[in-house]
């Protein structure tokens, strides 16, 4: 059995900061630190290792400097590692991120099970993960809260639904993005980290890919524009509704045309 | 002087006068002022409760106990381990709790002044805060400031850093008898007479009333990480703690635990902790400014410990990681309490070379004597935490296995030159074994001292000598 980790590398700061002229994340001095959710997407992945003598290889695309998240990856037991990189990467949205990320999975060969985060930190769009699954044409389940069973033919899930909780079984081959809390990561080995920063990382081009089709990739593979980047506001206020019910679902929907959210008188 | 007056009518309108009325308890006392944390020892009521704002009401009240000998008993959060607040002989409760104010964070003397009843967990934040270190680390963050200064409280940090002691500059302290003293100030060094400071440290309310504290602070490293360090037993888990002393860097900690206790904290946080399937740890945590500086560090703790039989060596270096195993130490003590019914606590401190074979020893009584004991604590101080636990036993087998078995480890630090505690001090609940240890001589030049400070033997009767 063959399982993948995808994991990104995110910059070590709670609050994303943007440069307000240019519009670009602000990378310069921040240190870089692992996806937090990658870390039980990981975690996860072990103690399915632990139970079915799984191979374990971790994938990421970004830049050189990513191999870093790769080699903890390795400290904290992933057998083997690779990185996309290319500059025909460059630019991509979830859509080409995705599209590439399947590319690499497939040069792995014979996966059965791919886990990711539910988001990440920075980007934060918990997208990347189902849109794998589609380009792979598998089936995918997000939000995985708790790993009720895993075995050599499949596994059984319980998936956080907002409102609802569901319990999902699914066969190989097949994708999870899990939520933060499923298992309590482990710690990186110290030793191992050090073996890891010998060992070779695969670093995989669009060349090395199945699909050699540049429009697919990168900024060319991309029809999403982002228009602006902005360090979100947050200026709460809060409006107290306390007459009749009546009254404040009238008041409620008054407030919420005023401020655009809605419609009014359609 | 014993018998101590009974508090009565009179005394209370008088007493009364001293703060508001909000300040001041008769009817109406918490249940708690009975007790610290240690319930195992005895509980006694207070006949009266007063909390103070200031060294003068301090003064006024102890002006007119020693007048009409009345027993008086300082008080902080309460959080002690061996019944020091508690007034064995009724009285009145002073706590200074209320005394809460920070007075000054000085960066040209590298000072704080402070009110005694400031929470740590308040002083580590504001310290932090001004881009500084409060080092010491006692694991209680809800304890008070003067309560940490009079037990002399010391805590994770103390392989690098040392305890509260080392960083007390000043004192303000109000007498038996109700004079208000200052000893020290902010200077940094003193060789002036007898050190009355540092005799007031430690001396768990029994030579005066705390009222203000003058303490240094350092500047404060940039980065920390942690080691978790696994190992097939206790006993070699412990043995690499000297070699780990000896490189050419100093720990900030050397934390010892095992996999029993380990596992009560994860039941009682309800959350697991970040690596499993191994009897014993050690956490070794190096501070420092710059990455490479703590990677030196970490390279030659990584190699000592793998030659001394460490089976791995993790690594804690982000903010999530540290927080993970530092809540489970965290919660040991509480966890282990949580456990069973009841528990009683030594706190012995040795020559860190020799805490292996006193935990061997804790384990031969425990199969001896057929009790449950759980023990971790400081390696890198030597100081350990050991825990007999009544699980399912009954309260006469329970009251007499606990007295031999305790007595027997009191024996054994002695003889290995050990002192009775480590850090919780003395109070009432140790004070037999603080005999046995120092011996009469010692116990006698201690009953002179505190005799000089208070002539009557008002304050805190009862407490480290009689
Ligand atoms: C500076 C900057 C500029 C950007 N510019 C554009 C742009 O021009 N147009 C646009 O559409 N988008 C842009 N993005 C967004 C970018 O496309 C997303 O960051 C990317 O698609 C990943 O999405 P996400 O971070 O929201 O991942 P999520 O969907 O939140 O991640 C879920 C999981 O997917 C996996 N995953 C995600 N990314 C990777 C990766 N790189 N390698 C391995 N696994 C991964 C991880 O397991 C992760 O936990 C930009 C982002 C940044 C930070
Ligand atoms: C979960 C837990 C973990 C702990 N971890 C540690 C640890 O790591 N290290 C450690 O050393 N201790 C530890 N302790 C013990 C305890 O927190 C310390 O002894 C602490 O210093 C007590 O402070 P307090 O404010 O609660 O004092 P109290 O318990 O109220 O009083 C302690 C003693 O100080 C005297 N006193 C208090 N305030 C004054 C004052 N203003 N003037 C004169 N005398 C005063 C009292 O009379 C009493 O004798 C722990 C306790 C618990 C419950």
């Amino acid at each position: 059995m063959r399982i993948v980790v995808c994991i990104k590398q995110v910059p070590d700061t709670q609050k994303v900061k943007v440069d307000p002229e240019t519009g670009v994340l602000i990378r310069n001095g921040i240190d870089t630190k692992m996806n937090p959710y990658d870390l039980y997407a990981l975690e996860t992945a072990l103690r399915i290792k632990e139970k079915t003598g799984a191979e374990l290889h971790v994938i990421s695309m970004g830049p050189d400097a990513a191999k870093a998240v790769l080699v903890e990856a390795m400290a904290l037991g992933a057998d083997d590692a690779w990185l996309m990189s290319d500059r025909r990467f460059a630019g991509a949205d979830v859509l080409a991120t995705s599209f590439t990320l399947a590319q690499g999975i497939k040069t792995i060969g014979d996966v059965d099970l791919i886990l990711c985060g539910k988001q990440t930190t920075d980007g934060d769009t918990a997208q990347v993960g189902p849109a794998i699954g589609e380009v792979l044409n598998i089936p995918h389940v997000s939000w995985v809260r708790k790993l009720i069973e895993a075995d050599e033919k499949g596994l059984t899930v319980e998936q956080e639904m907002m409102d609802s909780v569901a319990h999902v079984r699914l066969n190989y081959p097949c994708l999870l993005t899990v939520e933060k809390g499923i298992f309590e990561p482990g710690l990186p080995s110290y030793l191992k980290m050090k073996e890891a920063r010998k060992k070779e990382i695969h670093v995989l081009n669009m060349d090395k890919c199945d699909c050699r089709d540049a429009k697919r990739y990168g900024l060319s593979g991309s029809p999403t524009q982002v228009e602006k980047i902005f360090e979100p506001t947050y200026d709460l206020s809060s409006v107290r509704l306390d007459k009749t019910t009546e009254e404040n679902a009238q008041a409620l929907f008054e407030k919420f045309v005023e401020l655009k959210v809605i419609e009014g008188g359609k | 002087m014993r018998p101590f007056k009974k508090i009565d009518v009179q005394d209370i309108e008088v007493l009364r006068t001293f703060v508001p009325a909000d300040r001041f308890f008769v009817d109406n006392i918490h249940p708690d002022y009975s007790h610290d944390e240690m319930m195992i020892y005895g509980k006694k009521e207070p006949e009266v409760v007063i909390q103070i704002k200031s060294a003068q009401e301090a003064s006024n009240i102890m002006k007119y106990a020693s007048e009409h000998n009345i027993p008086v008993t300082p008080r902080g959060a309460g959080t002690g381990l061996c019944g020091g607040c508690v007034p064995l002989e009724g009285g009145i409760v002073l706590n200074t709790s209320l005394m809460n104010r920070i007075l000054e964070i000085d960066a040209d003397t590298m000072s704080i002044t402070l009110e005694p009843g400031v929470l740590l967990m308040e002083v580590q934040e504001a310290v932090k805060n001004a881009g500084f270190l409060y080092a010491p680390d006692p694991g209680e963050k809800s304890a008070t400031v003067g309560g940490n200064v009079m037990t002399n409280a010391g805590g994770m940090r103390a392989v690098k850093y040392g305890v509260t002691r080392d960083y007390v500059r000043g004192l303000e302290v109000v007498t038996p008898t109700g004079e208000i003293l200052e000893l020290g100030g902010k200077v940094a060094k003193n060789s002036s007479g007898y050190s009355l400071l540092h005799l007031m440290v430690g001396s768990e309310g029994t030579l005066g009333i705390v009222t203000k504290i003058i303490m240094k602070i350092l500047p404060s490293p940039k980065k920390m990480t942690s080691l978790l360090i696994p190992f097939d037993s206790l006993s070699s888990a412990l043995k690499t703690v000297p070699e780990i002393m000896k490189l050419p860097e100093v720990a900030t900690t050397i934390e010892f635990m095992e996999k029993e206790v380990l596992d009560d904290a994860q039941e009682f946080l309800g959350k697991e902790f970040p690596n499993r399937n191994y009897p014993a740890y050690l956490i070794v945590s190096y501070s420092g400014n710059t990455q490479s500086h703590i990677e030196s560090m970490l390279d030659m703790a990584t190699e000592t410990a793998m030659k001394c039989g460490a089976l791995d060596v993790f690594l804690s270096d982000t903010a999530e990681r540290q927080e993970s195993i530092w809540n489970a130490r965290g919660a040991f003590l509480e966890a282990i309490k949580n456990s069973t019914v009841e528990m009683d606590e030594c706190d012995v401190v040795l020559n860190i070379d020799q805490v292996a074979e006193f935990v061997d020893y804790t384990r031969e009584c425990s199969n001896q004597y057929n009790v449950r004991v759980r023990s971790f604590g400081h390696a890198g101080d030597g100081n350990l935490h050991v825990y007999i636990c009544k699980d399912e036993l009954d309260d006469e087998t329970w009251k007499k296995t606990v007295e031999e078995v305790m007595d027997k480890f009191y024996i054994k630090a002695k003889e290995l030159n050990g002192q009775v505690s480590g850090e919780h001090g003395i109070g009432h609940a140790k004070k037999k074994y603080l005999e046995d240890s120092l011996g009469e001589t010692q116990m006698t030049l201690m009953r002179n001292i505190k005799r000089v400070f208070d002539p009557q033997g008002i304050l805190n009767p009862g407490k480290i000598v009689d």
